[in-house]
């Protein structure tokens, strides 16, 4: 191409404008589109069930509380990595997480399968007072969970959000919310939904687990 | 049609004070995150105090509210100099500074209180976004409106990533944050898992190439000819390398995603489009020091220049390790650890904050109407400081990195894990403090800075205090009312 086609680029600004806005929109298209094809067909073979009330509670207070700025959720397929925290994570782990919570930063260690690694009172000891229990850690005390009751509307109506967006709530779930959160503190609902991790999201947990790499280091820390 | 036009540096002005103010804020809250993570008890049980609620707003405050009150600021300046013309629509200019400091303060005030989307980088909600979206288009409007009127055909190539800037970030932002409001303070995105990673990395990444470096790029390109008072090194390898930039770099976000249930092509492709985004990076870096030929001796007497030649130089360390750090074995290492920490502030505190402090220092004087800064002295003192800083903390975070990507991935003869999660906490906790004590004399820097133009400033600010006084004419006969006495 000669200059002078350049110099026409050069002297308009609308050509320039055009220009820009589409060699920025390709690289996103390519990439963006073909991923939601592919998420698609992951949401409908994976089957499963969304988060209910009290686990969905959970995933919104530690989506508030920021635990994901320390914390993944993504355990790599690397050997080293699923020695240390169990079998590598999948698409169809996420399909409900809206926004996803994979992280991009382990000052603390992954908890994409920390369910059931540890009892609800420790969990519990440990959101309150992490250095009670574990003495050398940095992570931030949140005392105002075990106080904070849950407002059961609310959840409701981020149930029927979430069921306009594709998720597959039904009327008797969101009327079921009421009691499943009668006098439940954010304390407990944020336990529910650690303990649920890696254990309540899997699609087929049986014969899945079995196949997989053993989650070897589920006994040592 | 000779009519006397003046720019309008008032706007600019405003920017400039808001950039300031919001660079200390915003670094007092880098400060503090750090200090948390080496003294927990920081945190004081207080919920909005607390690392986890404070870290966003750091984020925030530096880079949309410190970054982008200064390119706002400086893009106003340039694209009126560029084109001998005034800026278009002085009241919608006016608007996007204070709708601007709206977004700004509403972001910073609501993180805290636990109002976040969660997605780094566009944690705020709903509301906060369409108000951002109105203002960003209002700053665009005006920025293409004034290109529209210049009165120099040619568009300088400062003024292309000027716009590559506005069209790419207004695009990133809306795709980014389509949501669906369950109540005024939450809502939830129309994407979830894998499709939500992919869309939040195209933005995150591209958050810094277009906020983070075709923004700053735009400052680059004009005032380090200016400061280095000669023509650029070459204004056409400058065009190729922008072509070839905003091509390259929306193609690369999927190297966040290294090694996780992204499907494998489209971290391949992320991985490739990285490798090659090297050539553009360290051309802009390479016309950026060459326009320094010739004139190195400037450096000696002028420590804005200084500031630019370093922040130059940062940039291109700063994309060669990112472009390593998205080689899928190296990321294998680095990807979850402090090394990302590290490249992060080399690219921000070396690339983003020194072409920043240095055009600031280059633009202050001639639109507070001033010959020259206050105090060099004063100049030089944030230069050092500011260095110092930058290297203590980059040294400190990526030695911390690659100790905690070591740890992790040290096994045993028998093929066991060598080390438990905790034992990396402790061997990085000294160097937590270290990126501190860098933090505080960065932070320090600033107040230098904040000083310095409060003085230079010193001859506006009596201007808008005391009106320059208007000289009232004689009167003319013949007048029906007795004519007034003079002022006296
Ligand atoms: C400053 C970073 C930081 C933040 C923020 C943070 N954590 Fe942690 N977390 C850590 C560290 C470090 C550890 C490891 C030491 C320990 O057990 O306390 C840890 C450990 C954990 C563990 C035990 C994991 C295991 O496998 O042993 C859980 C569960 C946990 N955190 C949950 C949370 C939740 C929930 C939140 C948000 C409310 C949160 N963390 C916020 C740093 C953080
Ligand atoms: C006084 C100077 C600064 C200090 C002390 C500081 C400190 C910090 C700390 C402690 C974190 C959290 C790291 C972690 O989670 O482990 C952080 C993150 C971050 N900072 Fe700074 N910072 C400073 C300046 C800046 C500037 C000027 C910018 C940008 C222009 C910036 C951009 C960021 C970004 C983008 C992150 C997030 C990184 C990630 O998620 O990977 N910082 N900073
Ligand atoms: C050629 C140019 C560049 C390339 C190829 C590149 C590549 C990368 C890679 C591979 C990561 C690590 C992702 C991970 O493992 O999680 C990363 C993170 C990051 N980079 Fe760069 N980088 C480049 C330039 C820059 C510049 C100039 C800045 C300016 C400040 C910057 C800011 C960031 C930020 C903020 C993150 C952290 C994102 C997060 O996890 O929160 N990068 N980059």
């Amino acid at each position: 191409m000669a200059y002078r086609h350049f110099e026409f680029i050069e002297k308009h600004a609308w050509m320039l404008g055009i220009l820009t806005a589409s060699m920025v929109s390709l690289g996103g298209l390519a990439e963006i589109l073909p991923t939601f094809v592919e998420a698609n067909r992951v949401k409908l073979e994976a089957g499963g069930k969304p988060y209910e009330p009290l686990r969905l509670a959970g995933r919104d207070i530690y989506v508030r509380e920021g635990c994901y700025l320390c914390h993944s959720q993504m355990i790599r397929a690397l050997r080293f990595e699923t020695q240390r925290y169990g079998r590598f994570s999948t698409a169809e782990e996420s399909v409900y997480d809206r926004p996803f919570q994979w992280g991009s930063k382990r000052t603390g260690p992954d908890l994409a399968r920390v369910g059931g690694k540890y009892s609800d009172d420790w969990q519990r000891v440990h959101l309150t007072e992490p250095r009670a229990v574990v003495p050398q850690s940095n992570m931030p005390a949140y005392p105002w969970l075990a106080t904070a009751e849950i407002d059961a509307a609310e959840i409701a109506a981020r149930m029927r959000t979430l069921r306009k967006l594709g998720d597959p709530y039904t009327d008797a779930d969101i009327a079921a919310a009421a009691k499943a959160l009668d006098g439940r503190t954010e304390l407990d609902a944020l336990v529910a939904y650690l303990q649920g991790l890696g254990v309540a999201n899997e699609p087929r947990p049986a014969e899945a687990n079995a196949a997989a790499t053993a989650p070897v280091a589920r006994t040592s820390p | 049609m000779a009519s006397t036009e003046y720019y309008n540096d008032r706007v600019v002005r405003l920017f400039l004070l808001a950039a300031t103010v919001w660079g200390i804020v915003g670094m007092l809250l880098g400060m503090y995150a750090a200090a948390e993570l080496a003294w927990p008890g920081l945190n004081l049980g207080i919920p909005w105090v607390t690392f986890s609620r404070l870290r966003p707003d750091h984020t925030f405050g530096v880079i949309f509210a410190f970054g982008g009150s200064a390119l706002m600021g400086t893009c106003y300046y340039v694209v009126q100099r560029t084109g001998h013309c005034r800026l278009a629509w002085d009241r919608v200019a006016e608007c996007t500074f204070w709708g601007w400091q709206l977004v700004c303060v509403l972001a910073m005030v609501t993180m805290p209180l636990g109002i976040t989307q969660s997605k780094e980088y566009a944690e705020p909600e709903w509301f906060i976004d369409i108000l951002t979206a109105i203002v960003w288009i209002s700053f665009g409007a005006v920025f293409f409106a004034t290109l529209a009127r210049r009165r120099i055909r040619h568009i300088y190539v400062a003024n292309w990533y000027y716009g590559a800037f506005i069209i790419a970030v207004g695009l990133l932002h809306v795709v980014n944050n389509l949501a669906l409001p369950a109540s005024l303070t939450k809502s939830y995105p129309i994407y979830s898992g894998v499709a939500d990673a992919m869309v939040q990395w195209w933005y995150g990444h591209n958050a810094v190439a277009f906020f983070l470096t075709a923004g700053f790029l735009g400052m680059m390109y004009y005032f380090v000819p200016r400061q280095a008072q000669q023509p650029l090194w070459s204004y056409r390898f400058s065009i190729v390398n922008f072509w070839a930039l905003i091509s390259i770099y929306m193609w690369a976000g999927s190297h966040h995603l290294m090694y996780t249930a992204l499907p494998d092509w489209v971290q391949s492709v992320g991985m490739a489009f990285s490798l090659v985004l090297l050539m553009p990076s360290w051309g802009s870096a390479a016309n950026g020091l060459l326009t320094f030929n010739g004139s190195w001796h400037r450096l000696r007497s002028d420590p804005a220049a200084k500031f630019m030649v370093l922040a130059l130089v940062f940039y291109a360390a700063s994309t060669s390790e990112g472009s390593m750090m998205a080689i899928k074995t190296v990321n294998s290492l680095s990807h979850y650890t402090d090394w990302t920490i590290a490249h992060v502030h080399s690219g921000s505190l070396g690339w983003v904050a020194m072409i920043t402090i240095g055009s600031l220092y280059a633009m202050a004087p001639r639109a507070l109407g001033r010959p020259e800064m206050h105090s060099r002295k004063a100049i030089e003192l944030h230069f050092w400081m500011h260095t110092a800083g930058t290297l203590l903390y980059v040294a400190a975070m990526w030695i911390a990195g690659v100790t905690e990507g070591m740890m992790w991935r040290a096994t045993q003869p028998d093929g066991s894990l060598t080390h438990a999660f905790i034992d990396s906490l402790l061997a990085i906790k000294p160097l937590y403090v270290l990126r501190w004590s860098g933090g505080v004399l960065i932070w320090l820097g600033m107040w230098v800075m904040a000083w310095n133009l409060w003085y230079t400033a010193a001859d506006a600010r009596r201007k808008v205090i005391l009106p320059v006084p208007v000289p009232i004419p004689e009167p003319v006969s013949p007048q029906t009312p007795a004519p007034l006495p003079v002022a006296g």
